[in-house]
């Protein structure tokens, strides 16, 4: 466990946690990204403001980082572009099905223990271990 | 005010991702390969976030309506279904294959990375994908309901 960084992740958990908390006493609205996200690409959805406005401060918090000189590190992504598109279809297509990912199901959904969310995020961790361990340990080997 | 509010919200959310490691995908993989060199920081990054929401969201529960807002959108849906099983599990495959998930693809497109801004392009595409086959199976059960019934 030498990548283990246990006070750092308690600190960002803890403000990932305040945000859905704010989000929904201020505004009413759930904490997921990929439901913000997906409402954006519905052209029957009219409810775009707040959304347009979360996601760019989620894309604005690294920006103001770089500022005071704290840096996001380049993301380290696979090689293949063939694994990073079929990645992303997945992920895209697989939260809208499923009605959430890691911060709707994850994190609200779990919080306000629905039945539904505690299924989708045992589902997709266990699916997402045994992808890495295929991935690494099978085919990579 | 509503949209100060939200863009204020996702500062925060980017910051706790930013702080937390979770926007690297390497560092997400290392949890998840509990058959490696088992990483369980986005174990603590689960649980420390549960701390804050549960309370949370119990004292969201007991007042009316947001501060901002007329009305407050709780999810509905109760029970286990198809929909929900199948697609958690396809986005746990594209999640395992690269280490990202929606969120952390997004902030990520702040580093211009070309490899994230093709993962996001692909998962907005996949979003789109998503929402015309709903709309189109809606169609074909709508029209052989009218069909059926004119017959």
């Amino acid at each position: 466990m030498v990548n283990f960084t246990p006070i750092s992740a308690a600190i960002g958990g803890g403000l990932i946690g305040l945000s859905a908390v704010l989000l929904m006493l201020l505004t009413g609205r759930i904490a997921g990204i990929s439901g913000i996200f997906g409402g954006l690409l519905d052209p029957g959805n009219n409810d775009k403001g707040w959304r347009v406005a979360f996601i760019t401060g989620l894309i604005l918090a690294p920006v103001i980082s770089g500022w005071i000189g704290y840096a996001m590190p380049t993301p380290k992504m696979p090689a293949s572009w063939t694994v990073i598109i079929a990645a992303g279809l997945l992920v895209g297509f697989g939260t809208r099905l499923g009605g959430g990912c890691t911060s709707g199901h994850g994190i609200c959904g779990v919080a306000r223990l629905s039945d539904r969310s505690i299924a989708a995020t045992v589902i997709f961790m266990l699916v997402a271990i045994v992808t890495v361990a295929v991935t690494r340990h099978v085919v990579g080997g | 005010m509503l949209t100060i509010a939200s863009l204020f919200c996702g500062l925060i959310f980017g910051a706790g991702l930013l702080i937390s490691g979770m926007v690297q995908p390497t560092k997400v993989l290392g949890f998840l390969d509990i058959f490696g060199a088992w990483d369980p920081s986005l174990a603590v990054v689960m649980i420390a976030a549960l701390a804050v929401s549960i309370p949370g969201f119990m004292l969201a529960k007991h007042h009316a309506r947001p501060f901002l807002a007329t009305q407050s959108f709780w999810p509905t849906k109760i029970g286990l279904d198809r929909s929900l099983v199948i697609g958690s599990a396809l986005f746990g495959v594209g999640w395992g294959l690269v280490g990202l998930c929606p969120g952390p693809a997004l902030e990520n497109l702040a580093t211009l990375s070309p490899g994230v801004i093709a993962f996001v392009v692909a998962m907005s595409a996949g979003m789109v994908l998503h929402d015309f086959w709903q709309r189109s199976r809606l169609t074909i059960r709508r029209e052989a309901a009218l069909t059926s019934t004119d017959g």
